[in-house]
């Protein structure tokens, strides 16, 4: 292969992804923050002061901060031994809890709140936290929606280390935790970063949650573009905010950009199935604290499957019985339906295929900037223009629905890309916020592998296809397979951007869910309640069946 | 896919075939894209070439939409129209969806414009005139003004609803009136919901707008804030965590919630709900149609709106919307004509008062309240 062919395959490989996200990302977003900033061609600024220098702003950006920054600590501080226990270790049920830990991240924002707030509320069970509306309830229900993001990311890390380095540091005499401390830990610091990045960005556009669990008096920057987009037209002031929002999740991907690339370097990795041990002893600590966090997420889990079986006449099944139907002419109650178009099956089945279209939309993108992002070219420039090609990619995550979803109206409302009402923007939407998930899962692993491999098999004849395949591919084998569950989980879960664009004929299940739970009546509670159950039983599911699909591929290789 | 989970074939071979078999079968049930969809899918520019005699009707309508799909069938037969809808989010965001997308429409008719946003969609001038002859009285009562622009369809009453059974065991009155909920008697009884992110939470806000002036309805706010009012976020997390009368069984038995409510929580046989909506704390909600301004099928965006009006589509109103058809000859299901009366004189708010003044009460609201 000439130097030529090895140019062009690159410069492929970064089209299409940045022409996916300059589409479906930048020009959306750039068009509505341009409605509001520019005024007669030019930019008005006026409004960027006097947004910026009323209290109310500065509130809103300070709560967004410190909600952000309590919610991501703690979920880093609590998902680590997860990530160790989950996938450094094995026992019984390993892959059920790791697949129910996941479960959160999907579940609709209102229906958790109601699960949460029912256990808070004054006469609740945990009326006696006196947490009700609290900053402690919305951070530790961010922490509920996120935990699964470090234990999966750094897991995914944390899979492929070699045990020897750390066993060598033990033999010398080092303490198990003087040996984590300067092995272990330094090495995954990347995944870490990653993870603590992702954490951030979702804590500081969460919206639903901090609402619902906090109360009006929780304001962020998110909620505060929604109202101001959604119910003001504000345009202007929507636009300094979300330009408020990209500055401070710049900086925060600069940040876990530069602690990670201090960190970055090629370690001994080593397929899964290799470092894998029986729980121990010495691992109390971690099982104490990872057991205690799987109750923390059960509860508010058990109070939604306890919900979904109390129905008007008792405990039962009735509620799932109802799911086939949409309510009215079928519901058996003084004539008042659910007000459904579909059953919530069909939503269900709706959801799974725009996954399957969101998960390999995702994969194909997200694999393609990996293969990019983790090459280390000598030149200073070419590395720093790799970083911010990354970087952009995580943007996505970072800038509010409403500003997307607005933006995708004002764009692709035109041939050749008239997609208002087309049925693929909903998976493409989708993927827009699964590819940063699945990058910064599978590009710690891939930059871990030490170039001179590639180079070595380079010299003995292999084309880049092949270096791909009997390289990097065996050690990405089970990450892929974290990869696609996490994207197919991410568009199962996908409420604000899916909420704009389904067509109300083609509801997703989150999307009906939130339709149940808006409406009085037992009957409507219990069916969303219900629905939510199916919701996480798929994920479950779905989650479980890609670390087989991932586990069988490491496995082959060798 | 076959689970062999430690097992470990020598060639590289099975790992390409394993992979390339997942992504075969992940694009293989990728059927969104393709099916009976693809011909809807194009969008704007193919639909006006159908040889069908309507052509096609995009319906631009709030993610509270729903109606009988054989109801809609019927239609599209009879009028040789194919019908799709889109649902871009709440009242709100329709509207403003409709101001942002004027030199592209979205549709040719709209449905769930609501009074509140109503000033802002006429302002904007995203709509044609449309005078439906399928309009009743009271449809005409409803209007906003007389340019036959919006044409309303249904309306409801955002009410304050009590827990009967609560007040009757502990024998303590039930409230009545706004001014009611401010004595002492009722302290940290009542939930209602912010009206910055919930649209019965704007709607309380301009009952109390309307029922003490634009002097007197912070004042009022103050003494709610003293006397505990608890606020919610959103109508679902009000009335399903915090309001006793529901099945979530919370703490407190008065809840801000709609006229329509009581009904949902009453058994097929009983007497009484369980639930009453106080017909003297009311706010009237009105929600229109129309036709979009600039509409590929214009013709096709009336027969809608016609049908819309139409006495069979009324009466599934109450039950795929939960709110009151405006045409007389439309029947009430018996459990809302039993439990769910609409209040003879609910608190009005101009939509041109309230599209002048959103902003400004919402912004009062929240320093008065949440501080």
């Amino acid at each position: 292969m000439d130097r030529h062919g090895r140019r062009l395959g690159i410069a492929l490989a970064a089209a299409l992804p940045a022409a996916f996200l300059a589409i479906f990302f930048a020009w959306p977003v750039g068009s509505i923050l341009a409605r509001g900033l520019l005024v007669d061609g030019a930019v008005d600024l006026s409004g960027v002061t006097e947004t910026l220098g009323s209290s109310r702003t500065r509130r809103v950006v300070g709560q967004t901060l410190a909600q952000s920054v309590a919610g991501t600590t703690l979920a880093v501080l609590l998902g680590l031994p997860g990530a160790y226990l989950l996938y450094r270790c094995n026992f019984p049920g390993r892959g059920a809890v790791r697949a129910l830990v996941t479960v959160p991240f999907v579940l609709p924002t209102v229906v958790v709140g109601v699960a949460f707030r029912s256990l808070l509320v004054d006469g609740g069970p945990l009326a006696f936290l006196d947490a009700d509306g609290t900053f402690g309830a919305v951070v530790a229900a961010l922490v509920f929606f996120n935990y699964a993001v470090v234990v999966r990311t750094v897991g995914a890390m944390w899979a492929h280390l070699d045990p020897r380095s750390e066993q060598a540091a033990r033999a010398l005499g080092a303490s198990p935790a003087r040996a984590f401390w300067e092995v272990t830990l330094p090495a995954l610091a990347p995944a870490i970063a990653s993870a603590a990045s992702l954490v951030f960005l979702f804590c500081a556009t969460a919206f639903g949650t901090v609402l619902v669990l906090g109360g009006p008096a929780y304001g962020t920057v998110e909620t505060e573009i929604w109202v101001q987009t959604t119910q003001f037209l504000d345009l202007r002031t929507a636009a300094v905010l979300s330009t408020v929002q990209l500055v401070v999740v710049t900086a925060s991907l600069a940040l876990s950009g530069w602690s990670r690339r201090r960190r970055e370097t090629a370690l001994r990795v080593q397929p899964d199935t290799e470092t894998a041990r029986p729980v121990r002893r010495a691992d109390l600590p971690a099982v104490l604290v990872t057991a205690a966090v799987v109750v923390g997420l059960l509860t508010p889990l058990t109070s939604l499957l306890v919900g979904s079986l109390r129905t008007p006449t008792g405990f039962g099944l009735g509620n799932f019985a109802n799911l086939s139907t949409t309510g009215s002419g079928d519901s058996a109650g003084g004539g008042l339906g659910s007000g459904l178009e579909v059953s919530v099956w069909q939503a269900a089945l709706n959801s799974l295929r725009i996954a399957v279209d969101a998960t390999w939309i995702a994969m194909l993108v997200g694999v393609l900037i990996c293969l990019l992002v983790s090459r280390r070219p000598r030149r200073p420039a070419a590395r720093r223009a790799l970083g911010v090609f990354d970087a952009a990619f995580m943007l996505p995550l970072g800038v509010s629905a409403v500003t997307v979803g607005f933006g995708f109206l004002i764009t692709l409302d035109r041939p050749p890309l008239d997609l208002r009402s087309s049925v693929v923007l909903v998976p493409i939407a989708q993927a827009v916020v699964a590819v940063p998930l699945v990058v910064r899962t599978l590009l710690p692993v891939l930059r871990s592998i030490d170039e001179r491999l590639r180079e070595a098999a380079a010299v003995l004849g292999a084309g880049p296809v092949r270096v791909f395949a009997t390289v990097d591919l065996p050690v990405l084998g089970r990450s892929l397979g974290l990869a696609v569950g996490f994207a197919f989980a991410v568009s199962l879960g996908e409420f604000g951007a899916t909420s704009f664009l389904a067509r109300p004929d083609r509801p997703t299940l989150p999307v009906v869910i939130f339709r149940l739970i808006g409406r009085p009546g037992a009957d409507n509670l219990g069916m969303a309640l219900a629905a939510s159950v199916v919701l996480a039983t798929m994920t479950t599911i779905v989650i479980g069946l890609a670390e087989r699909l991932r586990v069988q591929s490491a496995a082959a290789e060798l | 896919m076959t689970t062999t989970i430690r097992m470990r074939p020598r060639r590289s071979a099975r790992t390409s075939a394993v992979l390339a078999a997942s992504a075969l079968a992940l694009t293989a049930c990728s059927v969104i894209g393709g099916g009976d969809d693809a011909g809807t899918s194009t969008g704007g520019a193919s639909s006006t070439t159908s040889d069908q005699a309507g052509g096609k009707v995009v319906l631009v309508t709030h993610d509270s939409f729903a109606v009988d799909k054989k109801l809609m069938a019927d239609f599209e037969q009879e009028s040789g129209l194919t019908v799709q809808t889109r649902a871009p989010g709440d009242a709100g965001t329709l509207v403003n969806q409709l101001v942002l997308t004027k030199d592209s429409p979205l549709g040719d008719a709209v449905f769930g414009i609501d009074n509140s946003f109503a000033s802002r969609a006429l302002e904007a001038d995203v709509l044609q005139p449309y005078a439906s002859p399928e309009a009743s009285d009271r449809a005409d009562e409803l209007a906003v003004d007389d340019s036959d622009r919006l044409t309303a369809v249904d309306y409801g009453d955002v009410c304050i609803n009590v827990d009967r059974t609560w007040f009757a065991e502990r024998d303590i009155p039930e409230p009545q009136t706004l001014e009611d909920l401010t004595d002492p008697a009722y302290e940290d009884l009542l939930v209602v919901t912010n009206p910055a992110t919930s649209s019965p939470g704007l709607s309380f806000l301009l009952a109390t707008v309307g029922a003490f002036g634009e002097d007197g309805w912070r004042d009022y706010w103050a003494a709610l804030r003293d006397n505990g009012v608890k606020v919610s976020d959103g109508w679902s997390d009000a009335y399903f965590v915090d309001f006793s009368g529901s099945q979530g069984k919370g703490p407190r038995p008065i809840v801000l919630s709609y006229a329509s409510s009581p009904p949902a929580e009453a058994s097929p046989k009983a007497d009484q709900a369980p639930t009453r909506a106080l017909l003297d704390t009311c706010f009237r909600q009105v929600e229109y149609a129309g036709v979009i301004a600039g509409a590929e099928n214009p013709e096709g965006a009336q027969r809608l709106i016609d049908f819309m009006l139409s006495t069979r589509f009324q009466e599934s109103i109450p039950e795929k919307m939960y709110m009151y058809p405006v045409n007389e000859k439309a029947d009430l299901p018996a459990a809302w004509a039993r439990f769910g009366p609409l209040s003879d004189d609910p608190f009005e708010v101009s939509a041109d008062e309230i599209d002048a003044n959103r902003r400004e009460w919402i912004e009062q609201w929240t320093d008065t309240v949440v501080g």
